[in-house]
């Protein structure tokens, strides 16, 4: 008995530990990196690169609670994303001034932002109402439908979103008002040049950090409160968390709602980032590509979706797309230059490389869920159940074999 | 019965009266409408019934189906292919080719699909739900990747072969390549539900989609029964990839994923693990295609099926023909 106490107390120490020691090295990476790479490379490219990261990080921070958490399965995750980034593209850009609205909206990014979120959490509270009585599979099928209407809805819908051709101009963030002064902009006391975001990747970069941060703080939080503590409960036995006296429809509403929330604010983020939105960028490759993150990175451990985030954000964004390339450098520097031209069916090594893109991702899922279904850094708290009922299934078997 | 409820019914009356002043008004429309939507519809439902099949016996959404279904096409436009077929025509070598081309792609596929349930999806059959879905749409990017590598971006060209044979009745316009999508798919269905009726393998099939555990301890083999049924499943996605060649003459490497969709919508529209219901979504997914193509306009049929897939799911989740099922 004491052993099991003293066993529990260690590991509690342990979490705190690790997670402590992730968020550090994390920090400290994000802080640096800018500086390094800018000293090293000379150009900002691949800090709008980390800046893209740090989205689709607060994407697996959000769909880590709906899955994470509350073990609920969301296939369509991106159309939250979708409409957050719609909502702040149409406010903020010429768009609906060619819309039958005839008037151009131009609202703050500051407030947008929390609008974005508002609107994402408000989809997510009406798919959930009706659908999240049903049982896990179901739901996962119902948000999948709904991952793919809204992209089609914001197609379809042309004369106010511009359909295929994209919102484009999109308003960038500025700081608040009270900042500016004489101390800033051209004025003669200009201590910092620009308070205005006017495209700059390294602006961004920081917004996003810091905004990863507040939600990090937030989430974790919420994992450590009465509703967090509800949504284990239900992830592991609804029936039982009901009988307890969780209100289990409200609890997975809330899991639905702020899961869908992070994603609108992820959203507007993005729209004002990448300052173009068109129905393209939401479609079913983008949930599954979230959904993966948390998998691989150890749903329901937040230090571990976000280097689930990183690591796959790198694979599929950075390193993939960039082995054509790599491939047919190489070969000119070992000498088979040949490989690279074109002959006959042999469309050159580029290209051929460029078509392996899919095998190559597909190839990455598989594996990586044969290798270390539990993910990279799992809950520990998941992972001592896991290995729990494992030990117990064994017990059950020799009791069986036993018995026969 | 709360508001909602009436209200999905409302809806569903009200699509049933404008559809049935369609025919009213433009009777021969209708009927073209409803003829192309029973082909398409038959197609549809040869790929639910390999959704239904295996969600029915491990509950895994077998997303990887719908490019087993593209890869029978890609692979039945080589094996016509290696013949001295003539396009747009008929001759006794294009008899030969489609009756050897069939069994063929079949076979292949079915033999595929045993090997990525073998790779991808027995080694996690105890994991977390989660772990094969993921495999899953791996295999289907796998999949989707071969395709790629194989003939690249580009749509495909598949022989047309079938007679261009049509006859025009009271208006309304009869292809052979019509009756020959919908009779093909009425055979093979036939098959299947021969099969899972009559032969013992079947039998196995039925037992352990009821209750895995008590079916080993009959004396089943379960690894055995499973892969039948990915072969099972495959042989008629194979089986509708030729014929969707055989009738469209193009086919893309990215096909599978959007008709996969709607094929796994007709599923569960008929009640997801329910075989008679996975053929009767099929057809009736296919008719609501078609109409909502010629009276809506093809850019709102996605929304309109997966509409309808998510009020099914509300509304009836057992869907048509499904019985509750208590949660495991």
């Amino acid at each position: 008995m004491s052993r099991a106490v003293f066993t529990r107390f260690h590991l509690r120490e342990r979490i705190r530990d690790r997670d402590a020691a992730v968020y550090g090295i994390l920090l400290i990476a994000a802080l640096l990196f800018p500086i390094i790479d800018i000293y090293a490379t000379g150009g900002t490219a691949d800090v709008s690169q980390a800046t893209r990261a740090g989205y689709f990080v607060l994407l697996a921070i959000g769909l880590n609670v709906v899955v994470g958490f509350a073990g609920l399965l969301d296939l369509g995750y991106a159309a939250f994303f979708a409409i957050g980034a719609y909502t702040y593209a149409l406010l903020a850009s010429p768009q609906l001034a060619s819309s039958p609205a005839h008037h151009a909206v131009h609202i703050n990014f500051w407030i947008l932002i929390f609008v974005s979120m508002f609107a994402a959490g408000a989809a997510g509270a009406i798919l959930g109402f009706p659908t999240l009585r049903l049982r896990g599979d179901y739901l996962a099928i119902v948000t999948l439908g709904f991952g793919e209407i809204v992209p089609q809805l914001f197609y379809n819908f042309d004369q106010w979103t511009g359909g295929i051709n994209a919102v484009g101009i999109i308003d960038q963030p500025h700081l608040p008002f009270w900042i500016q002064g004489p101390w800033s902009g051209d004025g003669p006391f200009q201590i910092v040049s620009n308070f205005n975001f006017n495209g700059d990747p390294l602006a961004f970069y920081v917004l996003i950090v810091i905004l990863t941060g507040i939600a990090v703080v937030l989430v974790s939080n919420l994992y450590r409160s009465r509703l967090g503590r509800a949504w284990m409960a239900i992830r592991e036995d609804e029936v039982a968390a009901a009988a307890m006296g969780i209100n289990t429809v409200t609890t997975k509403l809330l899991a639905f709602g702020i899961g869908a929330s992070f994603s609108g604010f992820a959203g507007a983020f993005y729209a004002a980032d990448v300052s173009l939105v068109s129905p393209d960028n939401f479609l079913f490759i983008v949930s599954i590509t979230v959904l993966v993150m948390v998998v691989l990175g150890g749903m329901g451990n937040i230090s571990g979706v976000i280097i689930g985030a990183l690591v796959l954000y790198f694979l599929v964004f950075y390193l993939i797309p960039g082995l054509p390339e790599n491939a047919k450098n190489l070969a000119n520097s070992v000498g088979l230059g040949s490989l690279n031209s074109k002959s006959g069916d042999w469309p050159g090594l580029a290209e051929e490389i460029g078509r392996l893109n899919f095998i190559i991702y597909g190839a990455i899922l598989v594996g990586m869920m044969l290798l270390r279904p539990q993910g990279i850094l799992p809950s520990r708290v998941r992972e001592q159940e896991l290995k729990h009922a494992a030990v117990q299934e064994e017990e059950a078997v020799v009791e069986l074999t036993h018995a026969s | 019965m709360s508001l909602p409820d009436y209200g999905f019914y409302v809806l569903c009356a009200t699509a049933v009266v404008l559809l049935a002043a369609q025919a009213v008004l433009h009777p021969t429309e209708f009927v073209q409408i409803c003829i192309f939507g029973l082909t398409q519809g038959s197609i549809y439902a040869l790929v639910a019934l390999g959704y239904t099949m295996v969600y029915g016996i491990i509950e895994l959404i077998n997303f990887a189906h719908g490019d087993v279904f593209t890869l029978g096409a890609y692979v039945g436009s080589t094996i016509l292919g290696f013949f001295a077929i003539s396009e747009g025509g008929f001759s006794t070598v294009n008899l030969v080719a489609l009756l050897l081309a069939f069994p063929v792609v079949m076979l292949v596929m079915g033999g595929i699909n045993v090997a990525i349930e073998r790779v991808a999806y027995r080694p996690l059959r105890n994991a977390p739900r989660l772990a094969p879905l993921i495999t899953a749409i791996g295999m289907s990017f796998f999949l989707e990747g071969i395709m790629f590598l194989w003939h690249g971006p580009a749509t495909v060209h598949f022989p047309d072969i079938l007679p261009r044979v049509a006859t025009t009745i009271a208006g309304v316009f009869f292809g052979f390549k019509d009756v020959f999508v919908v009779v093909t798919a009425a055979i093979l269905v036939s098959l299947l539900a021969i099969f899972i009726n009559r032969t013992k393998l079947g039998k196995a099939m039925r037992a352990t989609a009821q209750d895995r555990d008590a079916a080993q301890l009959m004396g089943i083999d379960i690894n055995r029964t499973i892969a039948a049924t990915f072969f099972i499943g495959a042989v008629l996605a194979g089986a509708g990839g030729m014929i969707w060649g055989l009738y469209y003459n193009t086919v893309y490497y990215q096909l599978g994923f959007r008709s996969g969709l709607i094929a796994f919508t007709a599923a569960v529209f008929g009640g997801i693990g329910n075989i008679p219901g996975a053929a009767l979504g099929g057809l009736i997914i296919g008719l609501i295609a078609a109409f909502s193509d010629s009276y809506l306009g093809s850019k709102w049929t996605q929304v309109v099926v997966f509409g309808i897939l998510i009020g099914v799911l509300v509304f009836r989740p057992t869907g048509l023909l499904g019985m509750r099922v208590p949660e495991k």
